[in-house]
């Protein structure tokens, strides 16, 4: 048997396991990706467009981190919108179209260009692991990896089914196979498996489309990038278009209800709620006439359209008639059907905040396995399994991310304690933070901490140093040159006359104030460049309310500090309502704060635990004692 | 297996008394009913049984026995009474008897209220209307008290807390969903008139003044005035009991002295306080410093003077809202000041004193009494309220940025969930079980 010794070994080479296998290597590790076929590495297998709102602000955490996520999409991106541009910066997302092709490629290349990873191909059949932790993964034709820690990222392979109307094909994605012998090692490891389902829309051939009449949606004039070392575009851009789906198509759907496999009951696995199934938005929503598609170009050189907004594993025959009755589609050829795809998931509740799971030591799990979807859901998980991947191969500390420093602590944190019961999606309501966790600031927020962590390379760690030096200075020059509400009257500003002299700074926290308007009172502030200056005026803006966000974070950083021991017995502590107890132990919660967001946990509970903390903490150093 | 105490105590008060009353929650209650009274009666039904030491067999005493299953009990765990003779023999019998039995023992204070939190039986304001009934002096008192525990104000919050959550889902949505056509498009503006209402009935709970408070933690009475005034026989003259030192000698209540008093169900704290006047003794000083704070969280200021002195109340203690009563004293000794400021009285012959009473009733009774009853009894719940009516009426009056709404509503949540103890561990545990009342 061959044997290769690596320190991390990665499984998958989706978007989780890119970013994870790219995140241990520049840790140091020596890293191998192991995936079915290099060619198709950093695959889109859905839409064809990366970011939005909190999936946006992934992505520029991962940039933040120096993943490759934001640099690769930049490259591949033909058309840039950062949506919710009308609202405050801290709800804004970037989002890109991305060249599908182009997309795969840019990641092929930037893995190429990570020192320490090695591609493997092959599949993974077995986890070699003794009595304390994994020790190394084996391919079906039998070589072996020696590693210390391993990351599955298996995507929707585990046992994948795909379903169209009654047919079904056992497969991870279309065209390539499905892994059942892992399914298989991990139930026998003891993890307890669930099932999701999630699906995709019909494809359409461009030419086929009558374009004329249909509503066009073009990129931003002045793109807003993921990555911050990105600094111009590198894809000629496009637009999207967009249409909707008509009375008559409904009627389509509804009369063929019980052909959808979701209807039938083929699909066990649920599917997400906000991400519905077009026969699922008939059904629940069946007083509504007509919803959006988005027809978004697949790339550049590709004649493949994505309509966003009807996916559907409806029979062939139904797909068809129901594509002829959308206006602009009426004589689209279909390139590929729409499918459902049914897979494996791993309960995440099993999972340490940093995806290292409790069972099995040196076993990470990042991505749709832990039942989310998304690719940003997926890469950012893969960042911080990859990073904690080789933490752990270099015998280093962990590294976590807190609720009130990330998104990417928010969604490790939401999976650990909550577990799903969907497809886990992204949102911004999500982040108890989120005026402070803005994709604006995402470099501010982790980048230092990227540096001392290793993970940054030095070209981005220079670059932030001096944009950190540039916005330090400009808010400095802001703070420093004040005015007298009447002056600042004599100039147009609107401002209380209450005699308090203001400075630029404060300002801007107006609503109508921007920098520009004040330029005209203090010519000085010209020398802050454009970039800054943006920066400068969100952080004016926010800086009322970062005080008082500032409380509720050391609020929450207390409980968080409260460690409840791994070895707790919940059982012991008296009070304790059945239902609390119960779902304590699923989750084995790390701090006291981790237990108050488990769902069926009460204020009630959480005060019993604190007592019975305070009261060991008092009885213990007494028996030592004694 | 699950191990988990059953806990007892007296639930009765101690000492010597006709009937005493011992209660047991906890998984072994019908097993220890079983053991010491032979069997299990039929759920909430009072049965006479023999009492025995589960041990040796002994007969300790034939009192009633009553078995509520859980979870329709008082603490949601399955629990058991006896009622038993109120001798110290019979209640020692019979807890060395519940000592016997296995997982049970002598439940710590508090211990009983805990658990029906922790179960799920009683919020927070319920648990702290419980600890007021226990406390209740005064008819009105238990009034309020009893209304708190079944829920007057959780029931009121507990609707705003719903509508602020809609609000707040429809602001999310209008946020997340932004670019998709299925999101209800919701503004600020919209949201801001829908929580119109709600604003509105918190604005009164907490405009209605402190009359819950009032209620709780009596109407505060301040005697006031230069040193020798008569402060003190005034005290003790309405308390128709010697509670202060009455002496000629000035300056000799240094601290100060209170005495709660019942009138017409209403609970009234008079307190004496050290006399105002110049002085260079630091201790003295300092009881002269109280005065004043005290002054200045009273509902009512009798401002005391003796003949000779001016009965006007000095410049520094006038109040707008006419807290401060000039109060003339000693008329005996000077029929001739029948005239001037305020009502004037004689602790010696009870001249003016029934005039007086009527007064202070009076104003008691209108602090107090309200159209309906107050939902605001202690100043947690006023804090609470008035944050959540804070970030309330910043959404309301916009303009404002839908994020910055966002937080305003997720804060005002905050708050309100705090009064019926849905959030905050370590607040939760201070607030509550620090200062509840441990035994009962």
């Amino acid at each position: 048997m061959e044997a290769r010794q690596f320190d991390v070994v990665v499984v998958g080479g989706g978007h989780a396991g890119c970013e994870a296998a790219a995140a241990a290597a520049r840790m140091g590790a020596q890293t191998a990706l192991l995936t079915l076929s290099a060619a198709s590495i950093g695959t889109m297998s859905c839409n064809p467009a990366i970011g939005g709102l909190g999936k946006g602000h992934l992505v520029r955490e991962i940039d933040a981190l120096d993943g490759l996520m934001g640099r690769v999409a930049d490259r591949a991106g033909i058309q840039f919108r950062l949506l919710n541009r009308t609202k405050g910066p801290a709800v804004r997302g970037p989002r890109a179209q991305a060249d599908r092709k182009q997309y795969r490629l840019a990641m092929q290349e930037a893995l190429g260009e990570v020192p320490n990873l090695s591609i493997v191909e092959g599949e993974a059949a077995e986890l070699v692991v003794d009595a304390e932790a994994v020790r190394a993964l084996v391919t079906k034709d039998g070589r072996r990896l020696e590693c210390r820690s391993i990351v599955l990222t298996t995507g929707t392979f585990l046992r994948g089914l795909i379903h169209i109307g009654d047919v079904r094909i056992s497969a991870g994605r279309v065209g390539e196979p499905a892994s059942t012998n892992l399914s298989m090692d991990l139930e026998k490891l003891g993890f307890a498996l669930g099932r999701l389902k999630t699906g995709t829309p019909p494809r359409l051939d461009r030419r086929t489309i009558d374009w004329a009449g249909l509503e066009r949606q073009a990129g931003d004039a002045e793109p807003q990038f993921f990555s911050e070392l990105t600094d111009r575009l590198l894809m000629p851009q496009v637009d999207c278009h967009i249409t909707r789906t008509t009375t008559a198509g409904h009627d389509i759907i509804r009369a063929n209800l019980g052909r959808a496999p979701i209807y039938s009951g083929a699909i066990s696995g649920r599917g997400p709620r906000y991400c519905p199934s077009i026969e699922d938005k008939v059904k629940r929503f069946g007083d509504r006439e007509s919803h959006q598609i988005f027809l978004e170009p697949e790339g550049i050189d590709d004649d493949t359209i994505y309509p966003n907004g009807i996916s559907t594993s409806l029979p062939e025959d139904v797909q068809r008639a129901f594509v002829a009755t959308i206006p602009g589609l009426e004589c689209a050829t279909i390139s590929r059907l729409g499918y459902a795809i049914e897979y494996d998931y791993i309960d995440p509740r099993g999972l340490k905040p940093t995806l290292e799971t409790k069972r099995l030591p040196g076993l990470f799990l990042a991505g749709q396995i832990n039942g989310t979807t998304g690719y940003e859901e997926a890469a950012g998980q893969g960042l911080v399994a990859g990073l904690n991947a080789a933490a752990r191969a270099s015998g280093s500390s962990e590294i976590t991310f807190g609720r009130d420093e990330a998104y990417l602590g928010v969604m490790v944190d939401d999976l650990v304690t909550c577990g799903v019961t969907e497809p886990y999606r992204m949102f911004t309501s999500r982040a108890e933070y989120r005026l402070s966790l803005r994709a604006d600031n995402a470099d501010q927020r982790l980048t230092a901490r990227g540096i001392a962590l290793g993970c940054v390379g030095s070209l981005r760690a220079r670059q932030f140093g001096e944009k950190e030096t540039d916005l330090a200075r400009a808010i400095e020059l802001a703070r420093s040159v004040e005015i007298s509400p009447s002056r600042a009257a004599r100039h147009g500003l609107e401002i209380n006359l209450d005699g308090i002299r203001r400075s630029a700074y404060d300002l801007l926290a107006y609503p109508a104030i921007d920098l520009a308007r004040l330029r005209s009172i203090w010519p000085e502030l010209g020398a802050i460049s454009r970039r800054t200056g943006d920066q400068l005026e969100i952080e004016a803006k926010y800086a009322v309310y970062m005080d008082r966000q500032r409380s509720d974070i050391e609020a929450f950083r207390r409980d968080e500090s409260i460690v409840l021991p791994a070895t707790l017995d919940y059982r012991t502590i008296m009070g304790l309502s059945n239902e609390a107890r119960s779902r304590l132990e699923a989750v084995r919660p790390c701090t006291l704060g981790q237990a108050g967001r488990v769902e069926g946990v009460t204020a009630a509970a959480l005060t019993i635990l604190l007592a019975h903390l305070r009261k060991q903490a008092r009885t213990l150093p007494a028996k030592r004692a004694s | 297996m699950v191990h988990e105490d059953t806990i007892f105590a007296i639930a009765t008060g101690t000492g010597r008394t006709a009937v005493a009353v011992i209660r047991i929650s906890g998984r072994a209650a019908g097993d220890s009913l079983r053991r010491i009274a032979g069997r299990v009666p039929a759920p909430r039904q009072a049965v006479l049984a023999h009492l025995r030491n589960p041990v040796s067999g002994d007969l300790i005493d034939r009192g009633l026995v009553l078995w509520f299953p859980g979870p329709a009990s008082f603490t949601g765990e399955d629990c058991g009474e006896f009622h038993v003779h109120g001798g110290r023999a019979v209640l020692k019998g019979m807890l060395d008897a519940l000592s016997a039995i296995s997982g049970c023992r002598l439940a710590e204070p508090g211990e009983f209220a805990r658990r029906a939190f922790g179960n799920g039986k009683m919020d927070l304001s319920a648990i702290e209307g419980l600890g007021d009934l226990i406390e209740a002096e005064t008819e009105i008192q238990r009034g309020q008290a009893l209304r708190q525990m079944n829920g007057w104000l959780a029931g009121h919050v507990e609707p705003w807390r719903r509508i602020i959550l809609e609000a707040r889902a429809l602001i999310e949505a209008e946020i997340d969903f932004a670019d998709e056509d299925e999101a209800p498009s919701a503004t600020v503006l919209t949201v801001g008139r829908a929580l119109a209402p709600v604003l509105g009935e918190i604005a009164r709970a907490l405009d209605s003044g402190r009359a819950g408070e009032i209620v709780r933690e009596g109407f505060s009475i301040v005697l006031a005035g230069p040193p020798n005034a008569g402060k003190s026989t005034l005290l003790n003259a309405i308390a128709e009991r010697d509670v202060a030192i009455v002496t000629e000698h000035a300056g000799t209540t240094r601290d100060i002295i209170e005495v709660r008093l019942d009138l017409d169900g209403m609970l009234v704290v008079l307190a004496d306080t050290a006399g105002l006047r110049v002085s260079e003794d630091p201790v003295e000083r300092e009881g002269m410093s109280r005065t004043r704070r005290r002054i200045a969280e009273a509902d009512l200021v009798l401002w005391l003077t003796e003949p000779g002195y001016p009965s006007e109340i000095p410049y520094e203690f006038r109040h707008d809202d006419g807290k401060v009563l000039a109060v003339r004293t000693k008329l005996d000794r000077d029929p001739t000041a029948g005239s001037g400021t305020g009502i004037g009285i004689s602790a010696v012959t009870g001249q003016g004193m029934a005039e007086l009473l009527t007064v202070i009733k009076e104003r008691a009774g209108s602090a107090i009494v309200l159209p309906e009853p107050a939902l605001i009894s202690r100043a947690r719940h006023r804090r609470a309220l008035a944050a959540a009516k804070d970030s309330l009426q910043a959404v309301a009056n916009g303009p404002i940025a839908i994020e910055v709404a966002a937080e305003h509503l997720r804060a005002a949540s905050r708050s309100l969930e705090s009064i019926i103890g849905r959030i905050n561990v370590e607040q939760v545990l201070d607030e509550i079980f620090a200062k509840f009342c441990m035994g009962k």
